[in-house]
C-alpha cells in the first residue's frame, strides 16, 4: 500500500521531564520531496526528528512513517521500519574508530549477506555520489566538516531508504561547502526518489532547494508553506526569521524579572 | 540548611537507587545481548586486543616488580626465624591467591577501564550511538557486549600473567640474587600451593574483578552525560568505584572460598 | 590497525595467558591434588588429632601417598575419625600404623603411614586399627617438668 504522504505527524506533544517541547504539532511529509523544519535553537526540531525515528515516543497523539505508528511498535518492528530511514547527525557522528569505507559499509555489513566485492561496489558507488570516492581509505578524524557531513549522508544512503533525515546539515560550514550540501541533499532526493526532512536554521540555503517549510516556534507550528510562500510572508515570526532581525516576536532577552528589580534599584 | 543538606542526601539516594536499577537493567541487556559478540567473534577479538594486549606491558612489569619486592621483604622476615627456604610459598601464595588477581584487576581498571568508559562516553556524545540506533543496529549489542567479553577473557589471563611473572621476579631475587637453594624454593612451592584450592580460587577471583570491572566501566560510560566534563567525571568514577568494587569483592570472595580451610 | 596484525597480538596474548595459567597449574602448584576417581579411602581413630586438618598431607616413608579428605569427632566413642584418600597407586598391608606427626619442630601436620607385615592389603572404607596420636607440645612439656619436679622431690 503506497500512501501519498510518507511521514504523517498528527497533534504530537512531548515533553522532557515537566519541561513541555512540543504541544501539539502537525505535519505531513510528500514522498519524493525536500521538507524543511524551521525554528530558532531549542525549539523542538531536533525533537521532532527523533519522535519520527522513534527513538523517544510522543506523549500524546501519533507519528505515522509509511502507514505504520512510530510509538507503537515494539523494538523488532522499529529496527525493521528504520532500515527503511537514513539519517544524518549534526556532526556527521562517524565511527572514530572506522574508515570512511567501513563507515559506509557498516549497515551493509551489519543488515546483509553481500558479499565483499558486492559491499565493496556498493560503497565506492555511494562515496562517488557524494564526490569522496577518493576519501574511502582515510579515517574520519582526517576529513573537514564538509566532508565528514557527505561522508555520514553516503553512509545513511548506504541501504537505499525512502526517508532521509537531516539535523542541522549546514551547521558550521564553510560557503562552498554550505552549497556542495545543499545541492546534494537536492540531487540525491531527486535521483534516488527520496523523501528529505531537513531540520535547520539556515534560512537562504535551505530555501534554495526545499519544496516545503514548516516554521517551528516554540512547540507549534506558526507558519507553513512553499519556499515562495515563506519569502513573501509577512508574519512577523517569519519575516524576523527569514530577515534575521535580532528582536521580534522572538525576544533577544531569556524571560527574566525586571531589570530595574534585579539590579536592586526600586528600593 | 540542615533542611536542605537532608533533602540533598535524599535526593543522592534516590539518585543512587536509580542508578543500581538502571545498571543491573543494563547489566542484563548486555548478557541478553551477547549473542552478536559471540557470533562474530571478530568484533571480540579487536576489543580483546584493545584490554588485554595494550594492558600486557604494565601487567608484567608491575609483576615483575611486586614479586622481586616480594623476595626482598620475604625473605627479610623468614630469615630471622631461619626458614628462609619458604620464601617459594611465601611469594607463590601471596601472588596466586591476592595480589595476583587483585593488583592486575587494579591495573586492569586503570588502564582499560577508563579506556572503555572515555570511548563509550564519547562515542555517545559524539551522537555515535544514536546514530547506530538509528541505522537498527542496537550498540549493546554491537558496541558494549564485545568489551564486556573481551574484558572477562582479558582479565584472568592479565592475573595469570601477573602472578607468573611475580613468582619470577620472586626466584630472580630470592635464588639468583640472595642465594636461597634452588631446588627447597620450587619444591616447597610445589607442596604448599594446591591446585583447586589456590589457583583455581585465583582464577576465579580474576573472572569475577573482570565482570565488575567492565561492567561498570561500560555502565559508566553508557551513562555519562554527553558532555566533556561527563565524560570525563565518569571516567574517574570508573576507576574509583571498580578499584573499590574490587577490594569490597576480594574480601568477600576470600571469605567464601577459604574459611574451611584454616 | 591491520585485521591480521591485530589477530596476531590477540592470539599471541592469549597464548602467554594460557601458558602462565599452565606454569602455574604444573610448576607452581601440585597438579597431584588426588583425585577421587583413583583413590580409596581408609579410615584411622585418634584419641588427639592435635592440629591436623583437612587436605593435610599422608605421608610414608617421607613420600606424599594420599591427603585428609574428611575429619570428625565420633560422639560414642570420644575419638576423632580421621577420613585418609589414598592414591590407588599405593597399597598398604592391613596392619599399617597411623600416626600424627610434625614436619619439623613448628611445621605443618601430616599422617604418617608405616607398613606392617600381613600379607592382605588395605581396601575402601577399611579401619586402620594401629594409630599414635599427635605429640601435643603443651603435653610434652608438662610431662617433662613433672617429670623434673618429681626427680627433685626426694632430695
Amino acid at each position: 500500500m503506497q500512501h501519498d504522504n510518507l511521514v504523517e505527524i498528527e497533534d504530537v506533544a512531548f515533553g522532557y521531564g515537566t519541561r513541555p517541547v512540543l504541544k501539539g504539532v502537525n505535519l505531513t511529509a510528500k514522498r519524493g520531496q525536500v521538507i524543511a523544519i524551521m525554528g530558532s535553537s531549542g525549539c523542538g526540531k531536533t525533537t521532532l526528528l527523533r519522535l519520527i525515528g522513534g527513538q523517544i515516543k510522543p506523549g500524546q497523539g501519533t507519528v505515522r512513517v509509511a502507514g505504520e505508528s512510530v510509538g507503537e511498535l515494539d523494538p523488532a518492528g522499529l529496527y525493521r521500519l528504520r532500515r527503511k530511514m537514513g539519517m544524518l547527525f549534526q556532526f556527521g557522528a562517524l565511527f572514530t574508530d572506522m574508515s570512511v569505507f567501513d563507515n559506509v559499509a557498516f549497515q551493509l555489513r551489519e543488515h546483509t549477506d553481500l558479499p565483499e566485492d558486492a559491499i565493496r561496489d556498493l560503497v565506492l558507488m555511494k562515496l562517488h555520489a557524494v564526490g569522496l570516492r577518493g576519501a574511502a581509505q582515510l579515517m574520519p578524524a582526517e576529513l573537514s566538516g564538509g566532508m565528514a557531513r557527505r561522508v555520514a549522508l553516503a553512509r545513511a544512503i548506504a541501504l537505499e531508504p525512502t526517508l532521509v533525515m537531516y539535523d542541522e546539515p549546514f551547521a558550521g560550514l564553510d560557503p562552498i561547502s554550505l552549497g556542495v550540501t545543499g545541492n546534494l541533499i537536492r540531487r540525491l532526493t531527486d535521483t534516488l526518489g527520496l523523501t528529505s526532512l531537513v531540520v535547520t536554521h539556515d534560512v537562504q540555503e535551505s530555501l534554495k532547494i526545499v519544496d516545503y517549510v514548516y516554521f517551528v516556534s516554540e512547540g507549534v507550528i506558526v507558519a507553513k508553506g512553499s519556499a515562495e510562500d515563506i519569502r513573501a510572508s509577512d508574519l512577523p515570526y517569519v519575516h524576523q526569521f527569514v530577515h534575521g532581525e535580532a528582536d521580534g516576536p522572538v525576544p533577544f532577552h531569556y524571560p527574566a524579572p525586571s531589570y530595574a528589580d534585579d539590579l536592586r534599584l526600586g528600593g | 540548611m540542615l533542611k536542605r543538606s537532608i533533602e540533598n542526601l535524599g535526593n543522592r539516594t534516590i539518585q543512587g537507587v536509580w542508578r543500581i536499577g538502571f545498571a543491573a537493567r543494563f547489566f542484563l541487556a548486555m548478557l541478553l545481548h551477547s549473542g552478536t559478540a559471540f557470533r562474530r567473534f571478530g568484533l571480540t577479538i579487536r576489543e580483546m586486543y584493545f584490554t588485554g594486549v595494550l594492558s600486557l606491558i604494565i601487567i608484567l612489569v608491575s609483576g615483575l616488580f611486586v614479586g622481586m619486592v616480594l623476595g626482598l621483604q620475604g625473605y627479610e622476615t623468614l630469615q630471622t626465624y631461619g626458614s628462609e627456604e619458604a620464601l617459594g610459598i611465601l611469594v607463590a601464595l601471596s601472588l596466586v591467591r591476592e595480589l595476583g588477581p587483585v593488583v592486575a584487576a587494579l591495573l586492569f581498571a586503570s588502564r582499560a577501564g577508563s579506556a572503555i568508559t572515555a570511548e563509550i562516553g564519547l562515542m555517545k556524545a559524539t551522537e555515535q550511538l544514536s546514530a547506530m540506533e538509528m541505522m537498527a543496529v542496537d550498540p549493546i549489542a554491537r558496541v558494549v557486549a564485545p568489551r564486556f567479553w573481551a574484558g572477562v577473557i582479558s582479565m584472568p589471563l592479565l592475573a595469570a600473567l601477573f602472578s607468573a611473572m611475580g613468582i619470577f621476579g620472586g626466584y630472580l631475587v630470592g635464588v639468583q640474587l640472595i642465594g636461597v637453594d634452588e631446588g627447597s624454593f620450587w619444591s616447597q612451592m610445589q607442596s604448599a600451593v594446591d591446585f583447586e584450592q589456590d589457583i583455581l580460587n585465583g582464577v576465579i577471583k580474576s573472572v569475577v574483578f573482570g565482570v565488575a570491572i567492565t561492567t561498570i566501566a561500560l555502565f559508566e560510560g553508557y551513562d555519562a552525560p554527553p558532555t566533556a566534563e561527563g565524560v570525563s567525571g565518569a571516567t574517574t568514577r570508573t576507576v574509583v568505584t571498580s578499584s573499590l568494587a574490587v577490594l569490597a569483592l576480594d574480601f568477600v570472595l576470600t571469605a567464601f572460598m577459604f574459611r574451611g580451610i584454616n | 590497525m591491520n585485521k591480521t596484525v591485530l589477530d596476531l597480538w590477540v592470539g599471541l596474548f592469549v597464548i602467554a595467558g594460557i601458558a602462565a595459567l599452565l606454569f602455574l597449574a604444573l610448576k607452581v602448584g601440585s597438579m597431584s591434588a588426588v583425585n577421587t576417581s583413583d583413590s580409596y579411602e581408609v579410615v584411622a581413630r585418634f584419641e588427639n588429632i592435635g592440629g591436623l586438618k583437612p587436605r593435610a598431607p599422608v605421608k610414608s616413608a617421607g613420600v606424599v601417598v594420599g591427603r585428609v579428605a574428611d575429619i570428625r569427632f565420633d560422639n560414642e566413642t570420644y575419638e576423632a575419625a580421621v577420613t585418609l584418600r589414598v592414591d590407588k597407586r599405593y597399597a598398604f598391608p592391613k596392619d599399617t600404623t597411623a600416626a600424627i606427626m610434625t614436619s619439623g619442630l613448628l611445621g605443618e601436620q601430616y599422617v604418617g603411614l608405616e607398613a606392617g607385615g600381613d600379607s592382605s592389603k588395605l581396601k575402601d572404607k577399611d579401619r586402620i586399627l594401629i594409630t599414635q596420636d599427635a605429640v601435643v607440645l603443651e603435653n610434652l612439656i608438662g610431662h617433662f617438668i613433672y617429670g623434673k619436679a618429681q626427680e627433685g622431690a626426694p632430695q
